[in-house]
This record gives structure tokens, C-alpha cells and sequence, in this order.
């Protein structure tokens, strides 16, 4: 296998608590060296002089919509929007068709990510058999094939005794459970956030009670049944505040913050922007900065995309009847470096919520850069600038709110497992 | 002042000026519709498409007499027989629709932002029959035509407007159109259709007693509850609503003695006005129908783009 040098980066590995300039040897799918003036001899050297060299970027939160819609994506397109991204590691959610419930499913879905695969997959699969929040899935042995957590994203589980049994059953495995905490009575048939925009538009309301009332009863059953929770795509002000204040008192829970709920508010919508639709909803400016305040003190732990591919004649239609949510894998680099610009987070700060944070969330064994371990870099130029070209994406679905951004950031090249998956231009 | 809206989605998209050139249009055409021959040929040669998606008799007849009285020619279609039910998407519809080259289409339905939806991806005009509960603007300027008919101008008043505040796409386009023309707005309904933030979208404040919002008020306009939309947890009975929601000769009295009331109909008879006062010397109900005609006349004249009034 190829042997390659990464030359002269700013290497930040915040794992390692590693900030300097140096070079990374990658010889057989592993990082050989981390140290200056590394031999090149035989390498293929990757000039990183003022690019900044990180542990490959994780997001534990993606839907690759395969099996079941590949129409809008499959595991070969999203996977090279999660390289393209800068990702090397991507954990999908199981509602897929069959969804991802039993062994079958998650075998399936790892062997294809073994042929067609750009990076690697994590599957998560679901809490309930079939989302149906019924009964529960197979914990042990999905654990056994390797899956790090289950949760029903999308259809959250709405029977309290349920949840509870599936953390108890769940934590003895050391499964995590991954909660879209929402309070399904609440939302109601509503389409976008409750608020000033969603009465001026005449759109029904999702109001922020919907997910703080879900995430506080979830908040409460992983205190009482000492589980790991961890709150997905945390959207409110009120719902940072519950998991700071449980994460205070030492309750097992962590969460996730997305681009958009940092970056977008609901005034987006404006004009029935169907791209501007998603679950949790985009919300105000309140909220979204207390998302941005829970980044800068630690409550939110990852960054993750909550990419949600979907066709454009499905978008195409009247905002009530349109799907929720957007794609995120080649956006959330440099809406995250954003959050360096303005000053909110230092850029280690930043590389940490996309890495060694979100790896250990779900205790994956990837996110850092270490002599020995598997080279996972993503080489990134923090200056790089672009403008989002929607119909250019890699990604089947073309999705986003992002449309005709100007960006500024990029991965030029990502590394997974000692290969180049991508390199820029 | 030359009218430069190519479509009518809403009230909010409308100047104080454009409101006026609409309602004083709509006075010159009231004429015709009392005319023994009924009829002018401003519109002759233009086809008119009214695609009601969701169900209507008063708007959809409207409609109708106003293309039908200039002339134009009006073709009707409606949720039911449309392709709508065979799985066809409003792009599709509408484009279809368009390839048979009408020059306005005259658009309801239940889905709000449906009549933006078309207005950016057809080439005619698209005029706004009421899209969910957004807006709903032929019927505020009907009320507005009706208002400055019976007060002589809309500045400076106080309108009450009472009901189903958070479903109803009449409240909002008469929020726009009111606090454009300088009126006054206060609102009054149940705790649980009182939606977030209503009060930003133009001069308004919000009561929860009727009492206090219909105290020397110059004009009362009531909502129709929605009966067949009601679960019970919007509202415990009508009987409760009627009581502490309804128009009724009592409270009625609150208003000034010269106050008018109004409702956009279809009215529910003792449910959210009482007979006496629907049929009192107060009620400009049927003034507002027989305006809705004359105001609609006005808007299909004026997007079209005719130059010259002939009448």
C-alpha cells in the first residue's frame, strides 16, 4: 500500500491535546509517524504548509437512505459527500426500508460499505422493530456486529415505560441511545417553528415545548436508569439548558448540535423555502443562540450534520406537504470554521466537535491521530473559498439552504484507512 | 397611478396607493353590477381559470361573476374533479393549465404559500383566492371597500375582529390592509386561537374579553367558527364560545352606536353572531358580498393590464 506524507501542516489532534507543525507518515493504512522533518522517501507527499491537518471528521448523525430510497442517496453518493465533506466516518440512521432493526439490515448495510463505500460506516440501528415503538430491537447481538447506538430518529419514541425498558435493556451492552426528543401530541401537524414567521406565513406552529418537554422526560429516564443518552439535533434554548443542567448534575447524557440550528433561523422559511424545512425546525434567534452558547461552553459535545437527503420532487411541492430536512455532509465544514471567524470557539475548539467529540460520544474507535492507529487525516484549507453550487453537489440530493453561499474552508484532502478518498481540484 | 402587481398574493405585498386604486376602481365598476345589461367588454378575449382546490360557493361565484361581467371568459375547476385527486402535483396542474394559455388564474386552496408556490412557475397572473391561513386578500378589500363605503374613509378607526384568530387567512390579510389604510385592529378570541406573535404583522392588539375588545369600536367583524374543523381541545363547546365569544344585542351595544358589523360568512347562526344582530340595522353583510364582485371586477381588470377602462 501506498506510503504518504502529509508535509508541514498545523497538525491539531485535540484527542492528543496535539497543536503543531508537523508531518504525518501513513504507511499501510496506518500513521507510521507523527513528528518534524519526517523522511519522504517513497512517500507521496501532500504539501500542507497553511493547511491544517486533523484527525478524519466523524458525524454521527447522517441518513444514507440505504436500503429502501436510493433514489436520494445510497451508501457509494453519500459516502463521497461525507469525503467530499472532509468526513471519513459517518454513523446512518436505520430509517431506511427495510429499516435497520435487526442483523440482517446492519450486515447488509456494512458489506456494502465495505464494496461501495468512501469512508467508514457506522450503523446505528433502531430502538423499536420497524420505528414502531412497540418492541424492542435486538441490542446484544446488533452490539455484537458492531453498532455503537440505536435510536428511532424521526419517529421518537413517545411511551415513557418503553424508553425506559430500551435504556435499562440498553446500557448493560453499552449501547448508546440516541433520542429525537420530540413530544409528538405536541407537535401536532405542525410544519415549521411556532412563532411570529409561522403566523405571518400561516403555517402551523412546532412550538419549542414540543422538544424541551421530550428532552426533559428523556433527561429524567437516563438519570434514573443511569443509561448513556444522547439528545440529537438539539434545537431550543430550553432543551440546551435541560442537558447543561443534567450534565451538572452527572447524568450520563451528551448531545449534538447541527449547522443549520446554528447558523439559520426560521425567518428562512420566508417564501416557503421548502429547503428550509426540517425536523426540529429551524427556529429564533433566540434559540439558535443558545445553541451557539452551548457550543462555547461545552454542553453540546458534537457537531453533526443530521444530513437528510431527499429527491427534488419531493421538495418541489407546497411547504405543509414538503419532507422535513436537508443535506448537510459537504456544508458543515465551513459553517463550523464559521463559528471561528466570529469568534465564538477557537479552531482546536472546532476540530474537536468534529472528531474526537463526536467519536466519543458513541465511543467509536476513530477521531484521533496517533502513532499505530488507523490514518483517518482530513487535511483542510481554513481559507479556501467557494460558493455552494447546489446543482454541484456530490450528494444524489441537492437539498440545502446553502444554496449560493459563499464558504470559506474546505477539505482538500481526506485519508481514509491510508488512502486518498478525495482530493480537491 | 398605473397598477404594477402582475399577481395579487396578498395584502402584505400592497401599497397604501395600490390599495386605493383597487378600492376606487372597485367603486367605479360597483355600477355596472346594477345595470340592466350587465356586461362591458373590458376583458373580452381574456380566459380567466378559476381552480378552487378546496371548497367554496361564495369566493368561487365571485369570482366568476366578476370575469364573466368583463366579459372575460371563465372556466371553473375545482378540487374534486380536478387531477389533484389522481396524484398530480400543483406544479404539474398548473403548468397544464397553462399550457392552455389563460391569462389569470384565480387560485384557492387549503395549502398556505400555494398561490406563491404558482406565481413562480406559471407566466400569468395568479390572483389569490385564499391559500390556508395565510391570506386571503379579495375578501379584506371587499372589507375595506365596504368599511370606507359606510364610514367614508378607513383612517383613524377602530375595527374589532373577533374568533378563530390563529386559522383565519381573512385576519391576517385584514391586518395588512387595515394598519395600511391607518385603522386601528384589536383582535379577541380563545386563549387557544390566539397564535404567537400575530400583533408584529401590522397595527394590532390582542384582547382575550370580547367586552374590552369591542368597546367603542367602529366596525365589528366576526370570524365563523369552523365548526367542522373543531376537535375539543381547541374549544370545549359552542355553547361556551357563543357565550363569551358571540355577537349577540347585548354586547353589541358596547360598540359606537353607529358601529357596523361584518362577517366573511358563511355565518353560523347563534354560534359566533346572533340572528338579531346578523339581521340587524347594523349588519353590512350583504353589502360585503354584493362588494366582493365590484372589488374582484377591479383586481382581475388590474392585473390584466387592460390600459384604458371601458365601461
Amino acid at each position: 500500500m501506498a506510503k504518504i506524507l502529509i508535509k508541514g501542516g498545523r497538525v491539531i489532534s485535540p484527542a492528543q491535546q496535539l497543536d503543531d507543525t508537523c508531518d504525518i507518515l501513513i504507511e499501510n493504512g496506518k500513521i507510521s509517524a507523527i513528528g518534524k522533518k519526517l523522511d519522504s522517501k517513497g512517500a507521496e507527499v501532500i504539501d500542507a504548509a497553511d493547511k491544517v491537518v486533523t484527525p478524519g471528521l466523524v458525524d454521527i448523525h447522517v441518513h444514507l437512505r440505504d436500503p429502501g430510497f436510493e433514489y436520494k442517496e445510497d451508501i457509494a453518493s453519500g459516502t463521497l459527500a461525507a469525503v467530499t465533506g472532509g468526513f471519513t466516518s459517518v454513523a446512518c440512521m436505520p430509517n431506511t426500508n427495510p429499516v435497520n432493526d435487526n442483523q440482517a439490515v446492519t450486515s447488509f448495510i456494512l458489506k456494502k460499505a465495505a464494496e461501495d463505500g468512501h469512508c467508514r460506516i457506522f450503523p446505528i440501528a433502531s430502538i423499536t422493530k420497524g420505528l414502531e415503538g412497540e418492541s424492542l430491537t435486538e441490542m446484544g447481538e446488533l452490539k455484537e456486529l458492531g453498532v455503537y447506538a440505536v435510536s428511532d430518529d424521526g419517529k421518537p419514541v413517545s411511551n415513557p415505560q418503553l424508553m425506559r425498558r430500551a435504556m435499562e435493556y440498553a446500557r448493560p451492552f453499552g449501547m448508546t441511545i440516541i433520542s429525537h426528543a420530540e413530544d409528538l401530541d405536541l407537535v401536532g401537524s405542525g410544519v415549521m417553528n411556532d412563532g411570529p414567521v409561522a403566523t405571518e406565513l400561516g403555517l402551523k406552529g412546532i412550538p419549542w415545548v414540543a422538544e424541551d418537554a421530550a428532552t426533559a422526560r428523556e433527561v429524567m429516564l437516563a438519570e434514573f436508569t443511569g443509561a448513556h443518552l444522547h439528545v440529537a439535533h438539539v434545537s431550543t434554548k430550553g432543551s440546551i439548558d435541560i442537558v447543561r443542567q443534567a450534565k451538572k448534575r452527572g447524568v450520563a447524557v451528551t448531545c449534538e448540535a447541527a449547522p443549520h440550528h446554528f447558523t439559520l433561523t426560521d425567518d428562512a422559511v420566508r417564501g416557503y423555502n421548502t429547503n428550509a424545512k426540517m425536523n426540529p425546525p429551524l427556529r429564533s434567534e433566540e434559540d439558535r443562540e443558545a445553541v451557539r452558547q452551548g457550543i462555547a461552553d461545552g454542553t453540546v459535545d458534537a457537531i453533526a450534520t443530521d444530513h437528510a437527503p431527499h429527491h427534488i420532487d419531493e421538495k418541489n411541492v407546497e411547504f405543509a406537504i414538503a419532507m422535513n430536512g436537508i443535506v448537510g455532509l459537504e456544508t458543515a465544514l465551513p459553517l463550523t470554521l464559521k463559528l471561528v471567524e466570529e469568534g465564538l470557539i477557537d479552531l482546536p475548539k472546532a476540530i474537536a466537535l468534529l472528531t474526537n467529540g463526536p467519536a466519543d460520544v458513541l465511543d467509536l474507535p476513530v477521531g484521533q491521530l496517533e502513532e499505530g492507529g488507523d490514518a483517518d487525516v482530513t487535511v483542510i484549507d481554513p481559507d479556501f473559498e467557494w460558493t455552494v453550487e447546489t446543482q454541484k453537489l456530490v450528494s444524489k440530493s441537492k437539498n440545502t439552504p446553502f444554496g449560493d453561499w459563499q464558504m470559506k474552508g474546505a477539505a482538500v484532502c481526506t485519508i481514509v484507512a491510508g488512502k486518498i478518498a478525495y482530493k480537491r481540484g | 397611478m398605473s397598477f404594477k402587481h402582475k399577481h395579487i398574493l396578498g395584502i402584505e405585498q400592497l401599497a397604501k396607493e395600490d390599495i386605493q386604486l383597487i378600492l376606487d376602481t372597485g367603486d367605479a365598476f360597483k355600477e355596472i353590477n346594477s345595470r340592466d345589461i350587465k356586461k362591458v367588454p373590458t376583458l373580452r378575449g381574456k380566459t380567466i381559470i378559476n381552480a378552487f382546490f378546496e371548497a367554496s360557493t361564495r369566493t368561487r361565484l365571485s369570482f366568476e361573476i366578476a370575469g364573466k361581467r368583463l366579459s372575460a371568459d371563465t372556466v371553473n375547476i375545482s378540487g374534486s374533479t380536478s387531477s389533484v385527486v389522481k396524484g398530480e402535483t400543483l406544479e404539474d396542474t398548473a403548468r397544464n393549465i397553462e399550457a392552455m394559455a389563460p391569462d389569470i388564474i384565480v387560485i384557492r386552496h387549503a395549502h398556505s404559500g400555494s398561490s406563491h408556490y404558482l406565481a413562480e412557475r406559471v407566466g400569468c397572473s395568479i390572483v389569490n383566492a385564499g391559500d390556508g391561513a395565510h391570506e386571503h386578500p379579495s375578501q379584506a378589500l371587499l372589507d375595506l371597500m365596504t368599511i370606507r363605503e359606510h364610514k367614508g374613509s378607513i383612517e383613524g378607526l377602530e375595527v374589532a375582529i373577533v374568533g378563530d384568530i390563529a386559522h383565519s387567512r381573512v385576519v391576517r390579510s385584514n391586518i395588512y390592509a387595515l394598519s395600511k389604510m391607518g385603522a386601528r385592529v384589536r383582535l379577541c378570541g380563545p386563549g387557544t386561537m390566539l397564535p404567537i406573535g400575530i400583533e408584529r404583522l401590522g397595527n394590532v392588539e390582542v384582547f382575550t374579553d370580547m367586552h374590552d375588545a369591542i368597546k367603542d369600536v367602529d366596525v365589528v367583524m366576526m370570524l365563523r367558527i369552523q365548526m367542522e374543523r373543531q376537535s375539543n381541545i381547541m374549544l370545549p363547546s359552542l355553547r361556551e364560545y357563543a357565550r363569551f365569544y358571540g355577537l349577540n344585542p347585548i354586547n353589541v351595544q358596547l360598540a359606537k352606536p353607529d358601529a357596523i358589523v361584518m362577517h366573511p360568512g358563511p355565518m353560523n347562526r347563534g354560534v359566533e353572531i346572533s340572528s338579531v344582530v346578523a339581521d340587524g340595522v347594523q349588519n353590512v353583510i350583504l353589502d360585503q358580498v354584493e362588494n366582493g364582485v365590484a372589488v374582484r371586477m377591479a383586481l382581475l381588470y388590474l392585473v390584466s393590464g387592460v390600459e384604458s377602462m371601458q365601461t
